[in-house]
């Protein structure tokens, strides 16, 4: 048996791309908006870290379509979690 | 052979239908998948806590960046050593695969260093300081819970990790397990970066 057969992706390509969005975050907390345009920003960046991470790192690029769905199963409970939970978030 | 035949003499069936490579690596994903729930359920936790409270503490102001941002930094560099080390003992060149292991061990050691440091400048010196504590207001509380999980998670992959490098060494491990074990640190990569949004940044 042989490790997953694919072309090697540019681990040092995403590492640069890792590194500039975390100093992007960095620099995010101190830009001059209005706060929720900070939390939606640093969101992004961070959701856009992970997935680099999870697409080369831990190859899921290169894995099948099912793997994925199981990768993603647990954002399903995060987001069941947030919208039971919305009523205390914002009550009437 | 045939596959139910393999399967009762207790040997592995030759593929998975997810993970042709092996079924320790579907078992690792499936694994990541409920620990990335119990992640996901503490990091949603806290953010409904942070939320419904009405007096929750800047936390920059408190926890301060200048050492997380390192210790994120670590862990992204460390990633990319393991993807390296991979990529080393998948070409069969051990000296190169020990040396990048070796790296993520070292890195993964110096961010529990780091994190022992903070949490000792934390309880001693700056919670008092804002008469904050452990046990007493939720800022604390939540920031305990979810780092401490998390370094829990990195004390398991330093063993983790020094366990495949001697297996490696002895040549009881092949690269399989070595891509078993990365995904493993990498999983513990990407919650931290998530950590280091939602509980220093924002």
């Amino acid at each position: 048996m042989t490790t997953t057969t694919h072309d090697e992706p540019n681990y040092m390509g995403v590492f640069w791309w890792l590194l500039a969005l975390t100093l992007l975050e960095l620099g995010v907390i101190y830009m001059p908006i209005h706060r929720m345009g900070i939390l939606v920003l640093l969101v992004v960046l961070a959701i856009s870290k992970a997935v680099l991470v999870a697409l080369y790192f831990m190859h899921l690029k290169f894995e099948r379509v099912t793997l994925g769905l199981i990768a993603l199963s647990p954002f399903v409970l995060c987001v069941f979690l947030i919208l039971m939970l919305l009523p205390d978030i914002f009550p009437r | 052979m045939s596959e139910a035949t393999a399967t009762h003499a207790g040997v592995e069936p030759q593929e998975t239908p997810l993970t042709p490579e092996s079924w320790g690596k579907l078992g690792m994903w499936l694994f990541l998948a409920g620990d990335a729930m119990s992640f996901g359920c503490l990091i949603v936790g806290y953010g409904i806590l942070r939320h419904a409270s009405t007096n929750w503490p800047v936390p920059s102001a408190i926890l301060g960046i200048n050492l997380t941002a390192f210790m994120t930094f670590l862990l992204i560099v460390s990633s990319v050593w393991m993807v390296l080390s991979l990529s080393a003992i998948q070409k069969g060149d051990k000296a190169r695969f020990k040396k990048f292991l070796g790296l993520v061990i070292l890195g993964g050691l110096i961010f529990l260093g780091c994190q022992a440091y903070e949490w000792t400048h934390l309880i001693t010196e700056v919670l008092p300081h804002h008469n904050l504590a452990f046990g007493k207001d939720l800022f604390a509380t939540t920031f305990f819970v979810l780092t401490g999980f998390h370094g829990l998670h990195v004390t398991g992959g330093v063993i983790y990790n020094t366990c495949v490098l001697v297996a490696v060494s002895r040549g009881r491990y092949q690269a399989k397990h070595v891509e078993i074990a990365g995904l493993y640190w990498h999983f513990v990569d990407l919650v931290w970066i998530l950590i280091f949004t939602f509980v220093y940044l924002v």
